[in-house]
């Protein structure tokens, strides 16, 4: 097979040199220049379709930026302006007293923080137990967990929903349970524990091996060798369930419906800004979604090598 | 030794087993058990003894029983909007990333610009950029109609300006059709940039050799070769299109929008969109019947794709 390739390959380049010099017959060097011309016809044309699709996925950023700067008239003009000829930076002001933000953020940041924290730590001592420690059905368990990340979450929802509601968990002024509500069905992911299972089993077992001589336990090795080790696993897992809480609208809908007070981020907004909304109102509305849109776009500016590589993982598995 | 490593082990297990135990595989069971209840109270826990009849409520096409009823909405508006949305969405979606991506692979200079460009859909948020696609389109000062030439056409929300204007339904299913598909673009071209970029270079020297036409090698060496990561997008895609929500939340408000209802159905309610609107009204039953309902369609479709696709499949 490979001596083959060779064989072609020196045929070709032979023919042609051989051809070129003859001058009879250029045949063969006008169709190395045609497709060198080809080549960099067909990359122009790559680069500008590109382009057009690339202009296609930033335009609704560009224009929700945009607006969020416009005044109510020059939004209201026939013709659209593409850049704002007068900055309106009250549009801001207005966009964060009415979703009255710092509640907005508060409660996100509570829910996300504790939300995260909570979820890695089942995950690193699941995901350890997974590796590294061995027990009977250990195989089996895992096949059965990644089996259940199938089911439709809906069905869980509506259970959820039930069994928060009657721990109380739903109404209002009860903070604590509204908020426990949010967080605690939230504290396990079948998805990051493959994740970093994946990460553990990596390490390797020398480091194991000479750790127990060292006298250390299975305790102190996880948390003193395994975690420093799967520290960019673990970023990754941290800013996804952060920016899975900041995006999270149907389960704290329903937990918070009508209880302004603990509304998270996203029900803030929709709430604040329903669709039918005058015109004129255009210009607060956007520089809202610019207000949520903004630090995941600054996550993904700084982290976005462990977001994107987390979210790769997803379809590698095969 | 081996039994107290055993039990260490299941310690370490134990948060997760729990938390999965209490809300995963609990509700799951008591799902199936709600949706066979009937008149179910779910705070009390009454209800008046068991009956089929919240999945055939909820399957009824036409009920007789007063105009507008909620039993209509899953057979007349929410399964067809969602059905609709998978077989538009799913197919665009794939081809277009698949292209992108093979584009993206055969670049050098410009391609992590362009490659974080087309990530960044990704890390929104679906109700705010939704928000901002329901301007973009916007019928009375709305960008997308100014561009295109068109005046006070509504495409999500009915025109000020012209008096008893009504959203045409093909139009509203256009647009967000347009927003699922930039929405759901970055992920899939990741994965398929991962997929491109493990294939072995000695088939391309090989078509190099045989100075096969570019389109040829995509077509005969990139998608065969790809063809595990295709299928995995359309499995997991068509299960996300079934399962559409947020879209219509974003782009339609919390009513799902009102449509001229001459042209099809009357609003975007998704199937999603009536489980979690019978949850609001405490009518978790039907909510729970609705749900299974959708499971098993998910479950026949993922059946069928993988059976139908597992002889194209290149692994």
């Amino acid at each position: 097979m490979k001596a083959k390739k060779v064989d072609y390959k020196y045929a070709a380049d032979t023919s042609g040199y051989v051809l070129a010099l003859s001058g009879s017959d250029s045949s063969t060097e006008t169709k190395q220049r045609l497709s060198k011309a080809g080549h960099i016809v067909s990359l122009i044309i790559t680069y500008a379709l590109l382009a057009i699709a690339g202009l296609v996925i930033v335009f609704p950023f560009y224009w929700m930026i945009i607006t969020s700067l416009k005044s109510g008239e020059e939004i209201q003009q026939t013709i659209q302006t593409f850049y704002p000829h007068f900055i309106r930076w009250e549009n801001y002001t207005e966009a964060l007293t009415r979703l009255d933000f710092v509640t907005l953020l508060r409660n996100t940041l509570i829910v996300g923080i504790i939300s995260t924290i909570g979820t890695v730590i089942t995950t690193i001592l699941a995901a350890y137990a997974f590796a590294r420690l061995q027990f009977k059905g250990r195989d089996l368990v895992f096949a059965f967990l990644l089996g259940s990340m199938m089911i439709p979450g809906e069905m869980m929802v509506i259970s959820n929903y039930i069994s928060v509601s009657r721990l109380g968990w739903t109404q209002g002024g009860n903070y604590v349970g509204n908020f426990a509500a949010m967080i605690v069905p939230f504290w396990v992911s079948i998805f990051y524990i493959y994740l970093l299972r994946q990460n553990f089993k990596q390490i390797p077992n020398e480091l194991y091996l000479a750790a127990k001589v060292d006298g250390k336990s299975d305790w102190e090795f996880l948390w003193k060798v395994m975690v420093p080790l799967a520290m960019p696993t673990l970023t990754t897992i941290f800013i996804l369930k952060l920016m899975g809480a900041w995006n999270s609208y149907v389960w704290p809908n329903l937990i918070a419906s009508g209880h302004k007070e603990i509304f998270l981020i996203t029900n803030g907004l929709r709430e604040t800004f329903s669709s039918v909304e005058r015109i004129d109102d255009y210009g607060a509305q956007m520089a809202a979604t610019v207000i949520v849109t903004v630090p995941l776009l600054l996550l993904f500016v700084f982290f976005r090598k462990y977001i994107m590589r987390g979210v790769g993982r997803a379809g590698i598995k095969g | 030794m081996e039994s107290k490593n055993n039990w260490k082990a299941w310690l370490y297990l134990a948060p997760v087993i729990i938390l999965l135990a209490v809300f995963t595989f609990y509700p799951i069971i008591n799902s199936f058990y709600v949706s066979f209840l009937k008149d179910y109270n779910y705070l009390t826990g009454a209800h008046k003894g068991f009956t089929f009849d919240n999945y055939l409520l909820v399957l009824t096409p036409f009920k007789k029983s007063g105009p507008g009823s909620m039993f209509e909405e899953v057979m007349q508006t929410a399964l067809p909007n969602t059905l609709l949305l998978t077989v538009i969405t799913v197919p665009i979606s794939i081809v277009l990333s698949l292209l992108i991506a093979l584009g993206l692979n055969s670049i050098k200079v410009l391609k992590k610009f362009f490659q974080t460009v087309f990530f960044m859909p990704y890390v929104t948020n679906a109700i705010a950029i939704g928000m901002v696609f329901s301007v973009v389109f916007a019928s009375d000062y709305g960008v997308f109609n100014n561009i295109f030439g068109l005046h006070n056409v509504s495409w999500i929300i009915p025109s000020e300006i012209v008096t008893g204007d009504k959203v045409n339904y093909w139009r509203a299913l256009f647009a967000i059709c347009f927003y699922i598909v930039w929405h759901s673009l970055p992920y899939k071209i990741l994965i398929f940039l991962g997929g491109l970029q493990n294939i072995d270079a000695q088939y391309y020297d090989a078509a190099k050799i045989d100075s096969a036409p570019k389109w040829k090698v995509a077509l005969k060496i990139t998608v065969p070769l790809l063809s595990p990561q295709i299928l995995y997008m359309m499995i997991t895609s068509f299960i996300g299109a079934f399962k559409e929500y947020n879209s219509v939340i974003g782009l339609f408000g919390k009513t799902g929008g009102t449509f001229d209802k001459t042209t099809g159905p009357r609003s975007m309610r998704t199937m999603v969109f009536f489980i979690y609107d019978m949850v609001a009204q405490n009518k978790v039953h039907y909510a729970s019947a609705a749900s299974i309902f959708l499971f098993i369609i998910i479950m026949l479709f993922t059946l069928v794709q993988s059976k139908v696709s597992k002889r194209r499949v290149h692994y």
